[in-house]
């Protein structure tokens, strides 16, 4: 049953009333980054004003009031995204250091020479150039699974690639440019038929589609507050845990140890294990805050606005004969609200600045995934994506303005 | 922001014009400039007879802004000499950063005057000042 009122929605997010340029702010950036509802901003207004302090650290009454706060949110992740305990989230800054710190624990230690690393070419460049450290480092292979003229990956091109000398497959789980959701579950189940572990990045489907680690059979995942209505600098990693049991430890130093001597050190159980010095407490009671916001909608809500907007948008798209789409051309069940496209004789930094100047925020450039242009043969396209607070008069708004960025740029129409 | 102060008919020429655009046979310098936020690439190739910049000219991909800015340089120092050329370069990040708005001075480039409102978009700034900072590069070598 779909219920989402968007108008009510869009009242909770006092950025969007901002005037841009002397226009309404029409925000289609999503995919970069998400705004914040009152009920966010407040949740770390009130940690500052009644719960702050070191947590893990006092018996005073605040460091335990922030040491509950912040473990309550490690038990909130959980059970969001379904793991099986709360050990198994830990925070990290975002969806990058939660990729780096795999490859330099899980990867550094276990990676051996000739061992192959697979890797999608839809990655973002946080899934990229960290195993490529660990590939150069350890004399390993990085291989690529490509994707089809739709963006899809297909199941031949996941057995070409994985085989059984693959010890890590990491896979984006929604392309940031393609907006395509991949079958990270089957992925998974034929990787761990062929031996290896996976590594999924949930930055651009968490905030959007129900997330199940535990269905899924996921070894790790990774995402970001900040694109899911939460703030910046807070992350998670999700690890099973007789993975992160063996894993060594990330960054060293406070709050991550049992016993310190003068030459030596042990460390402290999993998660404590990986969250050196203090952490960001505010950006996980933020978090925490943007959990309960999406859990009251419900995702299967917000997935299907997403999906009506995504349809709307590629219809009227697809009714201008300049404008090309990149990846699916149709709103189907594995497309989110992400429409990457180019507009005839227009580069797409022009295409950017120009909307800027009717309000409207897009993206333009690379956008993290160099070697997924590569292969689409496109030095830079335009972006637009969605969350639950945009609109169908929005998207007016933007098909409107296209028109004027042909005409500056000399083009009739 | 007003539009029509940047998109600019001479930028819409000069980014439409092809006259700079093309591979210089025996090029006696070559240098690749990248933004690497955003993918505009350039490669600056130029012809010298002595001390002089005999022939120039660019290939690559990128926006109306960095495609005229490149045209215009090039225009600008064909004819003039590598040290006559570094200062007009010096000239032209001045007016950007807004540390030199001596109109006679700013004379000196000739079209590329008008790309003086770049400044207040500091998003595009980036884009306008990748072929000088890769002569500047080229030289310094």
């Amino acid at each position: 049953m779909f219920n989402l009122d968007v108008n009510e929605i869009r009242k909770d997010f006092p950025i969007l009333s901002l005037q841009v340029n002397g226009k309404r702010l029409v925000y289609l950036d999503n995919a970069a980054t998400t705004h914040k509802p009152v009920a966010v901003i407040d949740a770390m207004k009130h940690y500052y004003e009644n719960l702050n302090a070191n947590p893990h650290r006092g018996a005073h009454y605040l460091s335990v009031a922030a040491t509950e706060a912040y473990e309550g949110v490690r038990e909130k992740v959980r059970k969001f995204i379904n793991a099986a305990s709360s050990k198994e989230i830990i925070f990290t800054r975002n969806t990058t250091e939660s990729l780096n710190l795999l490859s330099y624990t899980y990867g550094m230690k276990y990676i051996e020479p000739g061992d192959e690393i697979v890797l999608s070419i839809t990655n973002h460049h946080s899934n990229i150039v960290p195993w490529q450290q660990v590939a150069k480092a350890k004399g390993a292979v990085l291989k690529y699974i490509y994707v089809d003229s739709n963006g899809r990956i297909t199941p031949e091109e996941i057995r070409n690639k994985i085989t059984s000398k693959t010890k890590v497959v990491s896979i984006g789980h929604m392309s940031n440019v393609l907006g395509v959701i991949y079958p990270v579950k089957e992925i998974i189940e034929y990787a761990h038929s062929m031996g290896a572990i996976v590594i999924v990045d949930g930055a651009q489907s968490v905030p959007h589609i129900k997330v199940d680690v535990t269905d899924m059979d996921a070894d790790f995942y990774a995402f970001s507050g900040h694109k899911m209505l939460g703030p910046m600098g807070i992350g998670v990693l999700y690890g099973k845990a007789e993975l992160l049991e063996k894993m060594p430890p990330f960054l060293t130093g406070g709050d991550m140890i049992e016993y310190v001597y003068e030459q030596e050190t042990t460390f402290a159980k999993f998660p404590f294990k990986f969250e050196a010095g203090t952490q960001n407490v505010e950006g996980a009671v933020g978090l925490g805050a943007a959990i309960d916001y999406i859990c009251n909608i419900g995702l299967h809500n917000i997935h299907e606005h997403e999906r009506r907007l995504t349809e709307y948008a590629i219809d009227k798209m697809k009714e201008i004969p300049y404008i090309h789409i990149y990846g699916p051309k149709s709103a189907d069940e594995d497309k989110g609200g992400v429409i990457s496209f180019s507009i005839d004789g227009v580069h797409p930094h022009d295409t950017a600045s120009i909307l800027d100047a009717y309000g409207i925020a897009i993206r333009a450039g690379h956008h993290c995934a160099q070697p997924l242009m590569r292969f689409l043969g496109a030095p830079a396209t335009s972006r637009i994506s969605f969350y639950l607070y945009n609109t169908t008069e929005e998207i007016d708004i933007f098909i409107d303005n296209i028109k004027n960025v042909r005409r500056w740029l000399g083009y009739g129409s | 922001m007003d539009l029509s102060s940047i998109y600019t008919e001479l930028i819409m020429e000069h980014s439409q014009s092809q006259h700079n655009k093309r591979r210089l046979e025996h090029a006696d310098h070559r240098e690749r400039g990248h933004n690497p936020s955003c993918g505009d690439e350039i490669t600056l190739e130029i012809k010298l007879r002595g001390e002089v910049i005999e022939d120039a000219a660019f290939t690559g991909t990128g926006c109306a802004i960095s495609q005229a800015s490149t045209s215009m340089m090039i225009d600008l120092i064909k004819g003039k000499t590598k040290d006559e050329a570094m200062k007009l370069v010096e000239t032209f990040l001045g007016m950007i950063k807004k540390e030199i708005t001596d109109e006679e001075e700013l004379e000196k480039l000739e079209d590329a005057i008008v790309l003086q409102n770049i400044s207040n978009m500091p998003a595009r700034v980036k884009c306008a000042v990748l072929a000088w900072h890769t002569l500047k590069e080229m030289f310094r070598e």
